[in-house]
């Protein structure tokens, strides 16, 4: 008898109770897709969190003023406060005062609409800084060029723009080399960024970035710095670059304690650790999710299979009063379990990349290679394990006791 | 045939040999004794009946001639080979290959056409599905379904279902064929077309043995054994068949 006679006794088997065949194989089948989408969700919630934190750039140590973080107490103690200037900068980029940080730029943020011709934009990020800048924020231009260092000492009105700035002001045109009048100022685009992505809260797209000489010349005034973007040498640098930044900044705004100072830190590195580490959590608590309902399946899958056999306990005796070897028998119930399993993880794996492709709760799954084939490993095994025990109960009946029941 | 059973008297082929069965239910005092120390041999192409009320044993002589369950105590040679001390594997063979079973309820595979289930001892041999197919559909022309093989159970009567099952137990070309109470479950116009089938089956040389408690089911038997408590209390000729046949 060989084992092609006996794979078509057990799908023969199989069809014999369509509907259960097809329960059993929907439970196995959901075991292994949301194994599969659940991981897959965590993992896309936390590839979104790293992506974007990416893009912040992760050497990178951002200088505010205030000490009490956002909001209107926030600004009112502000006023009693040291503001960020462009010597703050500089100093920040003297090797010798900050030797782990590698540059840093300042930034002076402000609120303007741009205009070409009858397109308006009102990019959400509107920023003077230095070339240094687009290194220490992981800004890229994919389109054109960066302004340089010369452009800053000669106040040139050149803007680089983010995507979402460049479509809604030319659509599909060209950008570069057009001028555009951002609060009535001319500036000449000279570069489009790569797509960044919203980072949650704003478009990372929405953006324009200029020579903060030109932007302080004409928009803004000579006002304090919003902030001061510092580039560690590396990302393990990054707590050292920090000392050394309280060091330089204590020092030039005469801070008495750490608790009084008038600026503060914010280590990108740090935040993604945090958050990381909380998407890592979200992950697990979704794979143990799955893991359960994959072993609720597999316990369908013994449970069919021991009424299976105890249904066809009869079926049983007769095939071995007939001369069923026991191996045979036992085979039939093996490979009977093994399809359902094998059909319910395949199905399992399709229906996950399937549901992969959807968004969900906001999350864009990543489907992990490694959680594909965990799952229909463990269904298969699971269809092997748990089958065995029914399948080796049926092969073990002695024929009279079969046939006689009823 | 009955002429040719007589001439080969002095060295009959042997078919079934069973001495000293004993069949033993429970444990000391409570015990039951199913056989009670059975001696029986039957020849090549005999056709004998197993008459008996029911706990007389005739279904446990039945089952161990059938190699279905064993012995507490006895030794039992079919077609010259010792079977009670075979182990799973070999029994399984022998069941296939030397025994040819008929029950009470048919015992079918359900949802399986007539003609699979004729072909699946053969397949259990390792018989080729061509091989299979010429021998079962060969079987079934015997038992007159040929136009009935791609039936399902359900879709038979009873009658019908029963000559499928003769079917089976013939595709094997078994030394023996049992059946066990073959006409309890079937009117008696089916049950007509069984015994004749049965006598035509014995005619052609095949060993029948029936178990049966109905008195005209066992006047077709060329042979036939009373069974009382374990125990054969008589074993007779049947004349009238013996001169018919």
């Amino acid at each position: 008898m060989n084992i092609f006679e006996i794979i078509r006794f057990a799908l023969r088997g199989l069809t014999i109770n369509r509907l259960r065949t097809f329960l059993t194989t929907l439970g196995i089948m959901i075991g292994v897709s949301s194994v599969i989408i659940l991981t897959a969700v965590g993992n896309g919630s936390s590839k979104a969190v790293q992506d974007s934190l990416d893009r912040l750039g992760t050497n990178s140590i951002q200088v505010r003023s205030g000490n009490l973080g956002f909001g209107p107490r926030a600004q009112a103690v502000s006023n009693n406060t040291t503001p960020l200037t462009i010597l703050d900068a500089v100093a920040l980029n003297d090797p010798k005062q900050v030797p782990s940080v590698k540059q840093s730029a300042p930034v002076a943020n402000a609120n303007s609409t741009c205009v070409n011709g009858s397109s308006t934009s009102t990019p959400s990020t509107f920023s003077g800084t230095w070339p240094a800048y687009f290194e220490a924020s992981n800004t890229k231009v994919a389109k054109g060029n960066y302004f340089s260092t010369d452009d800053v000492d000669q106040g040139r009105r050149l803007a680089v723009i983010g995507t979402t700035t460049a479509t809604e002001l030319f659509g599909t045109d060209n950008p570069i080399n057009q001028v555009i009048r951002c609060s009535g100022i001319p500036f000449t685009v000279i570069g489009v960024t790569e797509v960044k992505g919203s980072t949650g809260f704003q478009d990372g797209d929405s953006l324009f970035i200029a020579p903060i000489t030109a932007v302080e010349n004409s928009i803004t005034g000579y006002q304090p710095l919003s902030s001061i973007i510092v580039e560690a040498k590396s990302s393990k640098l990054t707590d050292q670059a920090q000392a050394e930044i309280q060091t330089v900044l204590d020092a030039r705004h005469r801070v008495k304690s750490s608790t009084s100072r008038d600026y503060r830190l914010f280590n990108q590195a740090s935040l993604l650790a945090t958050s990381s580490s909380s998407s890592k959590v979200f992950t697990v608590l979704l794979a143990a999710v799955a893991g359960i309902s994959l072993l609720v399946g597999g316990i369908g899958i013994t449970n069919i299979m021991l009424v299976t056999v105890i249904e066809r306990t009869r079926e049983i005796g007769i095939r071995k009063a007939i001369g069923a070897p026991k191996g045979v028998i036992l085979s039939q119930f093996l490979i009977e379990a093994t399809i359902l399993s094998l059909v319910g993880g395949a199905l399992g794996v399709v229906a996950g990349f399937i549901g992969s492709h959807f968004t969900i709760v906001g999350v864009k799954p990543v489907i992990m290679p490694s959680s594909v084939f965990l799952a229909f490993g463990v269904s298969v095994l699971i269809g092997l394990f748990f089958g065995s025990y029914p399948a080796s109960r049926a092969a073990s009946l002695r024929p009279i006791e079969a046939l006689r029941h009823e | 045939m009955a002429a040719a059973l007589v001439d080969n008297k002095s060295q009959p082929h042997i078919v079934i040999d069973v001495k000293g069965a004993v069949k033993k239910y429970g444990e000391g005092a409570a015990s039951i004794y199913a056989l009670a120390g059975v001696d029986l041999q039957i020849a090549a192409g005999e056709y004998v009946a197993i008459m008996g009320p029911s706990g007389s044993g005739k279904s446990t002589l039945m089952n161990i001639m059938g190699a279905l369950d064993n012995m507490t105590a006895g030794s039992y040679f079919l077609d010259g080979i010792e079977v009670s001390s075979m182990d799973e594997n070999a029994l399984s063979v022998v069941r296939g290959r030397k025994i040819g079973f008929i029950f009470q309820s048919f015992n079918l595979i359900p949802r399986t056409t007539a003609l699979a289930n004729v072909e699946l001892p053969l397949a259990y041999q390792g018989i080729k599905s061509a091989e299979r197919k010429k021998r079962a559909l060969a079987a079934l022309k015997v038992v007159g379904l040929e136009d009935r093989v791609t039936h399902e159970p359900t879709e038979l009567s009873g009658g019908q279902q029963q000559r499928v099952a003769v079917a089976r137990a013939l595709a094997t070309r078994p030394a023996l064929l049992l059946a066990d109470e073959p006409t309890g479950a079937l009117d008696s116009k089916s049950t007509e077309d069984l015994l004749d089938l049965f006598d035509q089956i014995n005619h052609a040389g095949r060993t029948v043995v029936v178990i049966t408690h109905e008195a005209d089911v066992a006047a077709r038997a060329k042979r036939v054994l009373r069974m009382k408590d374990g125990k054969i209390i008589s074993d007779t000729l049947n004349p009238a068949r013996m001169v018919s046949a």
